[in-house]
Order: structure tokens, then C-alpha cells, then sequence
């Protein structure tokens, strides 16, 4: 007998016949679409999680990275819009680049794919703006371009929006820990600093 | 016709992981509560803990009825655990991994010993992962001569403090900032000797003896929060982003998941995405999550496998009463409010999951005789059923283990005879005028000679009165 036939049967003995029913689940909480966007909620949110905000037109976001990331090796996605860049920057475009070269670059520009207002969490679902996992992980410095009808006010919300085949990564403020007397500290193994660029 | 035997529960197997402690909670919890330096500790991170969390609850207007639905998505997943594990092993196997069955730890150990060696590595990187901690995965690899990185920060304190966790969301809850400082001196290769005791310091230490292994390890081995049926994918969450680093960086991810973190639908993630962070860090997220659903062709790991562990959930699942206990999501809200974890900490139970939920789920996994004095480690006082964010009744699985729980002797015939005394009138009279007696008997408060005073160890025996009732009564 296989592992599989065995657990399997041990589970449907457990159960028993006849098996418990299936239960109702009440969903009276508040679903995706109940609550109306408020961007300075999202502010609010991430300013507390230690991110920096900044809010401009689409326009300015070259400015913007530019005040950031001026003078820095940074990378990024080969979808990323070339007007968000300034000429400013040392850009490297990541077609494949290995761990070794990644782990040289000091940041990273993306866009982004949704964020909830309500936690202060913005979702990378890999879409050509926002590139490989890896590449948001390993710089220090991520700033995060985001428009504002990206943004949903709540969970259910970005869960009914997000891809949901793509690898995601769900990003509340910088790295961070609690593990020393529940002291939270940011900034362990991930990004220590989060810039998140608002378009409106 | 002949029909196939299949199997019935099984509990976990002795002699390997960590769901059995060396001595009874009551011997281990003495020894806890004469550290005065353990209690501080507890008591600092438990009440910080409380309040934040309390706080950001408070923030959401419909938290009793995601409890609710929370309840009733792990009540439903129950029911039909066996058809929606099969339903996941289709997803995932559709979207590229490779799914695999454990029996027990030792299969499980077995299984990821194998693939590692398979993937030509003698090192792995580890994500904070308490299925592996109960398989004792880590004892496992290292006799196979793999050496298991722990990247999580408080695993790291445990490890190089050659310590035990003490808590199944801050395992290293039991140190304070000095002591870490310490452990890092002298277990940590190249950290600066002058080093402050500065949290940020010690993350700053963590973070630079941990690059290299990110950047260099080719396995990394996770546990998973959530796994949904429907689609596949599977769900870490984790604050400092050594997650990330394992579940993104290496060649082969191996996810070892209990059975029992299975959810039917994608949309049921949008409950638990809400209560879990608030109720275990008090964070209103956690600063990262992560899915994935197979392979991705060019992102992360190209080769990800997923077993699914039984190791006793299949015995849980067996008793009506006791099955609740797999509703559990780890968040550790329980041991922040209990009474009787913040006096004694995680190690006097024994197991990789210590307070309330552990005093349920650990007898169930193991057999209640193998862990026969966890039931008994709590005041029943209800604190953790008001806490759990998904409505697990801990003080009723309490009491139905306790049922199970072998008394002593000395015990059942002490209750025997009160129960016999109590039926005949004259015989409670006689032994109300000898309990009246005994306070003439001193000494007093210190509870009964043996073999009683197994019972009198652990509760206070109340003075008798001066005059019972029945005396007062019969005297007006």
C-alpha cells in the first residue's frame, strides 16, 4: 500500500460513515466592495509600517526615483515604463542577471499590482513592471511606483483582483522583526527601506 | 469479494520529533516557575503582546463574524479532508511540483533527507516551520549528514543557543535582548565583540552571517500557513523576509504541510489573511507574504515539492469532540493570554506546541497516555477560546482529554469513598465531625501525606470549618 492510499484511508476511517456534514459558511463579514478607497487611509498605514510615501502625478515620478535612488546602481524589470526613470541613475535592466550581480545592486523600481488600503500592503504578482521575485528582494532600497486606481480599501478586495497563478508576494513596510522582546525593528533580510511612489 | 485494508488513525510515533517532553508538566512547570528571570521575560513580551493585538482588532468592525466564517471554513475542510487533499495534489502537480505522502515524521524525514540528497546538496536553508520542528527534521538531516540552516531570527537564537523554542510564533520569547546579545557572542562566527544589545544591532548581526547562505544554498525547506485546493498554491507568512530568501533563491524548495492546513477556496484566504496577522503579531499585516502555486518557468525554484504530513492528525481527526484542534492556524493568541503559559513558559510542556492549544493538541497527536498531564495544565479559565481567532473551544477538549487521562489509583478510591460517604447521611456527619477534628491536627496548609498528596501538590486544600453547616443548623 502507498503512503497516499494509506493516509488516505486512516482519514476516512477517522471520519467515519456517515461523514459529518459539510458546513455552511456564514460570509457576513464585510466582502470585497463594501468599503469605499481612501488613499490617506493607505498613507496612514504604510507611513506606520515605516514605509516613506511620496504622492505626485505620473509625470514626476522620474523626479521622484531620482531624489531617491540619485547616484545608485539600480535595477530594473525589462516591462518597467522608461519615463519612470531619471537620467540620473545607473540602470541595469534584469534580463536573467545571476545572484551574484543582483546582490552588487543597491535598488530597485517597480510598479505594482494592487494594494490594500486598510493593512498598508502593496501586491507584486511578477507582471512585467514589477519582474522577478528575486529582484525586489535582494537591493536594499525598493521603491514601489503605485497608481492610485491600484488601490483596493480592503483584503477581499485584492484577493478578488490579484492573478492567482502568478508567484505574489504581499509587501506590508520594510523587513522587519519582533523576535527580540517583541521589539518590532525594521530592517533584517528583505529591503530595509520601502519608498512608495503614489500617482493620482 | 475482499476489501483492502486502508488503515486506521494512527498516532505519532515515539522516539522521533518533538511532541513528548522528558517529564510531566507538573515537574517541568515547578523548575519554570523558580526562574524569576524566565517569568520576567514571559510576562514583559505576553502583555506587549496582548495589548497590540488587542488594539488592532479593535480596528475591525466585522472581526466576530470572520471568526464565524473562519470556524465554519475549518469545520467544512474537516468533513472533507481526504477529497480536498486529492483535489491539491491535482493542482499542484498540474502546475509543475511534485506532491508526496508521510505517514508519520519518520517517512517525512525520510522523504526530505531523500530529495535533498537527490539535489546533490549537504546544506539547506529552513523557513520558521513548526511541521518540521514536530518531525524533528532538523536531528533528522544533520544524522544524514546535511547540515539544516535555521533562517528565521528567533530560530537562529535557538539554534545557536542550542535551545529549544518556547513559543510557536517568537520561539526565543524566553530571551531577552542580554542574553541574545550573549548567545551571538559566543555562537555567531565574526560578530563585532563590542556589539550592543540594541534589537536593531542583533538583526544587523543576524542579517550579515545569513547573506551568504541566502545567496548560496540551493535547498531551502518551508512550512506552509495555507494551501488552497482549488488552485494550488500554497502561502508562507513571515515578517523578516528570510522567507522570501528561501522560497525565491534555491534550485529545489521541499514544503513539509500538516494535512490539516488545507483550504477549500482561493477566496477563503481573504478570512484568515485578516485574522492571523492581527491576532498572533498584532500587526494588521505581516510585513511580507508569500504565494506560489507550482513552478514559475525563470522565477524561483524550478523544482518544488510538497508533502503532506499525517504524523497523528489522522487520530485527531477521529474524535468528534477533539477534531477541533486541527482547526488551529498557529497564531499563538492562546499562549499570549493564558495564565498558566505566561507563568511557566513553553518548555515545561514538553512539546513543539506548548500553552492551550498545545495542551490540547500534542495528547491528541501522540495518544493521551504519552501525554497524560497536558490536560491538566490549564486553569480551564477560558481565556484562549475567547482569543482564538477561530473559535477553537480549548476548556471543552480540556475536559474530554482529562476523561481520557489515566488517574492514579490513589485518586479514584479517594473519590470512591467521597462518593459513598455523600450516599449515607450518617457517615457524612461522622466525617464532617473528623474533618473538624483535623484542624486540631496541625500542621495546616501544608496538604495530605502520601499517596494524597499527589492531589494536594498542585491545589490548595481548603481549611474545614469550624462549624458546618448541618452543626449550625441543627444547633437554632
Amino acid at each position: 500500500m502507498t503512503a497516499r492510499d494509506l493516509v488516505l484511508g486512516r482519514l476516512r476511517a477517522a471520519l467515519g460513515e456517515p461523514r459529518p456534514t459539510p458546513a455552511e459558511v456564514p460570509r457576513e463579514y464585510r466582502p470585497a466592495g463594501a468599503v469605499a478607497v481612501d488613499l490617506d487611509v493607505l498613507v496612514d498605514r504604510l507611513t506606520d509600517y515605516r514605509a516613506t510615501v511620496h504622492r505626485c502625478p505620473d509625470g514626476d515620478v522620474a523626479r521622484v526615483v531620482g531624489e531617491v535612488l540619485g547616484g545608485r546602481r539600480v535595477v530594473v524589470p525589462a516591462g518597467l515604463p522608461p519615463h519612470w526613470l531619471p537620467s540620473g541613475v545607473d540602470v541595469v535592466v534584469d534580463h536573467d542577471l545571476d545572484v551574484a550581480q543582483l546582490a552588487t545592486v543597491d535598488g530597485v523600481v517597480t510598479g505594482a499590482a494592487v494594494a490594500v488600503a486598510e493593512t498598508g500592503t502593496i501586491v507584486l504578482d511578477a507582471a512585467p513592471d514589477q519582474g522577478r521575485r528575486i529582484i525586489t528582494l535582494l537591493p536594499d532600497v525598493h521603491v514601489c511606483v503605485l497608481r492610485a486606481d491600484q488601490v483596493v480599501a480592503t483584503v477581499p478586495d485584492a484577493l478578488a483582483r490579484v492573478a492567482r497563478h502568478r508567484p505574489l508576494t504581499w509587501i506590508s513596510g520594510p523587513s522587519a522583526t519582533s523576535d527580540i522582546e517583541l521589539d518590532r525593528v525594521e530592517g533584517v533580510h528583505g529591503p530595509r527601506n520601502l519608498h512608495v511612489v503614489l500617482t493620482d | 469479494m475482499t476489501r483492502t485494508f486502508l488503515g486506521m488513525p494512527a498516532t505519532a510515533p515515539p522516539g522521533v520529533g518533538h511532541l513528548r517532553g522528558d517529564e510531566p508538566f507538573p515537574a517541568a512547570a515547578r523548575r519554570a516557575l523558580s526562574d524569576a528571570q524566565l517569568r520576567r521575560n514571559l510576562g514583559h513580551a505576553t502583555a506587549t503582546i496582548r495589548a497590540r493585538s488587542g488594539a488592532v482588532i479593535d480596528e475591525v468592525p466585522d472581526w466576530p463574524q470572520l471568526r464565524a466564517a473562519a470556524r465554519a471554513v475549518k469545520t467544512d475542510t474537516m468533513a472533507r479532508l481526504p477529497e480536498l487533499l486529492e483535489q491539491l495534489e491535482t493542482a499542484v502537480t498540474r502546475a509543475g511540483g511534485t506532491v508526496h505522502w508521510a505517514a508519520d515524521a519518520v517517512e517525512a524525514n525520510r522523504i526530505v533527507t531523500d530529495l535533498v540528497r537527490a539535489a546533490g546538496a549537504d546544506r539547506v536553508m529552513k523557513v520558521k516551520s513548526m511541521a518540521t520542528q514536530e518531525i524533528g527534521l532538523n536531528e533528522a538531516l544533520a544524522a544524514a549528514g546535511i547540515e539544516p540552516v535555521e533562517t528565521d531570527l528567533a530560530e537562529l537564537i535557538v539554534q545557536l543557543g542550542d535551545d529549544r523554542p518556547s513559543h510557536i510564533l517568537v520561539p526565543a520569547i524566553h530571551r531577552n535582548r542580554a542574553e541574545i546579545r550573549e548567545i551571538f557572542l559566543r555562537a555567531m562566527p565574526g560578530v563585532d565583540p563590542t556589539i550592543s544589545d540594541e534589537p536593531a544591532a542583533l538583526a544587523a548581526a543576524a542579517r550579515r552571517h545569513l547573506r551568504e547562505t541566502f545567496l548560496s544554498t540551493r535547498v531551502a525547506v518551508s512550512g506552509a500557513n495555507f494551501a488552497v485546493a482549488e488552485t494550488g498554491a500554497l502561502a508562507v507568512v513571515e515578517s523578516e523576509g528570510n522567507g522570501r530568501m528561501c522560497l525565491t533563491l534555491p534550485e529545489t524548495l521541499i514544503t513539509v504541510m500538516g494535512i490539516e492546513k488545507v483550504v477549500p477556496t482561493w477566496r477563503d484566504l481573504e478570512i484568515f489573511l485578516q485574522l492571523l496577522p492581527r491576532a498572533s503579531t498584532g500587526e494588521r499585516m505581516n510585513p511580507y507574504t508569500s504565494m506560489w502555486t507550482g513552478v514559475t518557468p525563470g522565477d524561483g525554484p524550478q523544482a518544488f515539492h510538497l508533502v503532506l504530513l499525517d504524523n497523528g492528525r489522522s487520530a485527531v481527526l477521529a474524535d468528534p469532540v477533539g477534531r477541533q484542534a486541527l482547526h488551529c492556524i498557529r497564531c499563538s493568541a492562546c499562549l499570549n493570554v493564558c495564565p498558566v503559559y505566561e507563568r511557566t513558559g513553553g518548555h515545561a510542556y514538553g512539546s513543539v506546541y506548548p500553552g492551550p492549544i498545545g495542551a490540547v493538541l500534542s495528547p491528541q497527536l501522540t495518544g493521551v497516555d504519552d501525554n497524560a498531564s497536558l490536560p491538566y495544565a490549564s486553569t480551564l479559565c477560558g481565556a484562549c477560546y475567547d482569543a482564538c481567532p477561530v473559535m477553537i473551544d480549548i476548556p471543552s477538549i480540556l475536559v474530554h482529554l482529562r476523561g481520557q487521562a489515566p488517574h492514579p489509583r490513589a485518586e479514584a478510591t479517594a473519590m470512591a469513598a467521597a462518593a459513598y460517604t455523600m450516599d449515607h447521611p450518617a457517615l457524612y456527619a461522622a466525617a464532617q465531625r473528623a474533618a473538624k477534628l483535623s484542624r486540631l491536627a496541625g500542621p495546616r496548609g501544608r496538604g495530605l501525606p502520601p499517596p494524597l498528596s499527589g492531589w494536594t501538590a498542585s491545589r490548595d486544600l481548603p481549611e474545614p470549618p469550624a462549624e458546618t453547616f448541618r452543626q449550625w443548623w441543627a444547633d437554632r
